[in-house]
């Protein structure tokens, strides 16, 4: 997969492996994002995965754009899909959420069904944004694919499952949303704790269950 | 022995920072920090603190503070603030002592939007990811300032009180550098032009995430929206109706509005300190220059930090 290289001001470089969304193209992101931590080039500053592109921040004391294209391009010729190791996480949900009545009348399901279909998912963390501890999970089911709501509703709470587009989330601070409320968790993503103080890797895999 | 400050009036947005939280940005969080991060390194320097201690960043809706117990010594430094100490008007950037008492008031002056305070002592407040520095839309770190509020520091210390020369470097920067995209193939030749020849100017639509600018419409070329990806402070992300946002310190670590250029890292602590209607103008450098502007100018502010230290401890600061 040849990535394009785009510089970025005077510290990163933008690895772009496609422009439009590819299951193919985030394994490479992945795969990179790998092997630069084990193989960290000097004045590496980070790393941030994205759907289909790597952000690779550099001090530029240290380093350029030209040095950082060129460790880039040596780690991708030898990138291979075993060099990321996901964990699976199994979350716990109850099927609660304010707009779950709405979300079954939209996709022609019956609540129970949408907690059904959403729990039958195989779920990878595609990247964080928004807000901290904002984990995007791809793999949601066909059939509970809507478009988000026309306005967001404010002050949805931590440990709201909300799903849009092909994507769930599971939100981690009170703020606005404008996607579909199905259900709430206690699975902590921001955790708190220093040693670990996010719960999900880029890249791992979750499982939902209902909770009794 | 330990002093202590009560907030008696914080307009919105004063807040506790640090040298910010780099390196989590793979977790959704930005950097945070300063604004003009290079206000709170000088006012840190002229009191011998490292660089990036815990202060406090005063926004444009001021504060004013009483020394409930004292003595304690500041550095001020930033936008060109009107600061008072008992009514009585001081320097805008200066090392001052406050005893118990004493008011100390900051309020937009002649320039600038942000300004930084240091404190010779440790401030006691609470930390997220090892960092005081407070993430405006979430309210983690060490928080914004509301009055009343009483602030610990632990161990003050008394530094004699003189002006801090105010560097050209550190005023409001009208003239910004960038590099352009990732996206700028996304845009036509005409809109790229009128990115690099127009003028632009800020708006009252500005916080610690971002600024919205007003200008020539930079609409690209379709209206595609792009997969969301990292973004960086100094990112020039348009929205579909074409209206510009240059992403700051607690932006959003990812996105999918097309970024048209990018503004130096350098450049985005004087950008912070424009004010609404305040001109700017792009110009475009190629990324081998940015780095060496980038060099040129840490080298510029190290030189000036030493400086400062320096003074200090030769007894005339």
């Amino acid at each position: 997969m040849t990535p394009h290289f785009h510089p970025v001001a005077d510290r990163a470089v933008l690895v772009e492996f496609a422009t439009a969304l590819d299951p193919a193209a985030h394994r490479t992101v992945l795969g990179l994002d790998a092997a630069l931590a084990a193989q960290p080039f000097p004045g590496f500053v980070e790393s941030v995965p994205a759907f289909v592109t790597l952000l690779v921040a550099f001090d530029p004391l240290i380093s350029d754009h030209d040095a950082v294209e060129q460790h880039l391009t040596m780690l991708l010729s030898a990138i291979t899909e075993t060099d990321f190791t996901p964990r699976t996480h199994d979350i716990p949900v109850i099927y609660d959420g304010a707009d779950l009545d709405q979300v079954a009348d939209l996709t022609g399901l019956t609540p129970q069904q949408v907690a059904v279909q959403h729990q039958a998912g195989r779920y990878q963390v595609a990247m964080y944004g928004f807000a901290p501890g904002y984990a995007y999970l791809s793999g949601l089911p066909q059939a509970l694919h809507l478009d988000r709501k026309p306005a967001p509703v404010r002050n949805v709470p931590a440990g709201t499952v909300i799903i849009a587009g092909g994507m769930c989330l599971i939100t981690t601070l009170t703020m606005p949303t404008g996607w579909w409320r199905i259900g709430s968790t206690q699975a902590k993503i921001l955790t708190r704790d220093p040693a670990q103080p996010f719960a999900f890797a880029v890249g791992d895999h979750l499982r939902f269950r209902a909770s009794p | 022995m330990t002093a202590r400050l009560e907030i008696l009036q914080a307009g919105p947005h004063v807040t506790f920072q640090d040298a910010g939280r780099p390196r989590l940005m793979r977790f959704g969080v930005p950097a945070s920090g300063p604004m003009d991060r290079k206000a709170l390194a000088i006012a840190n320097a002229a009191l011998g603190n490292p660089p990036g201690q815990t202060g406090v960043e005063v926004s444009p809706g001021g504060v004013t503070v009483l020394c409930r117990a004292g003595p304690v010594s500041l550095a001020i430094a930033g936008g060109g603030f009107v600061v008072a100490r008992n009514g009585r008007p001081l320097a805008s950037w200066l090392t001052l002592t406050l005893h118990k008492d004493d008011r100390l008031t900051l309020r937009p002056g002649p320039w600038g939007s942000w300004c930084c305070i240091a404190i010779s002592g440790h401030i006691q407040c609470r930390t997220w990811l090892k960092s005081a520095s407070t993430h405006g839309s979430s309210g983690l770190g060490g928080g914004a300032l509301t009055s009343g509020q009483i602030i610990e520091i632990v161990t003050p210390r008394i530094v004699p009180e003189a002006p801090i020369p105010c560097p050209v470097w550190a005023r409001p920067r009208h003239r910004l550098h960038v590099t352009l995209g990732p996206q700028d193939s996304l845009f036509a030749p005409e809109t790229m032009h009128s990115l690099l020849s127009a003028p632009f100017r800020m708006t009252a639509a500005f916080d610690r995430m971002g600024l919205r600018l007003s200008g020539p419409s930079l609409a690209p070329q379709a209206a595609l929206g792009i997969p969301s990806q990292a973004i960086t402070r100094g990112a020039i992300q348009v929205a579909g109706d074409g209206v510009p946002t240059i992403l700051m310190a607690d932006h959003q670590t990812t996105g999918g509005y097309p970024k048209i250029a990018t503004v130096l890292d350098d450049d985005t602590d004087g950008l912070a300190q424009l004010r609404p209607g305040d001109g700017m103008i792009f110009t475009a450098i190629a990324p081998a220059q940015a780095v060496i502007l980038a060099r040129q100018r840490h080298a510029a502010l190290q030189r000036f930090l030493h400086h400062l230290a320096m003074r200090r401890s030769q007894g005339s600061l």
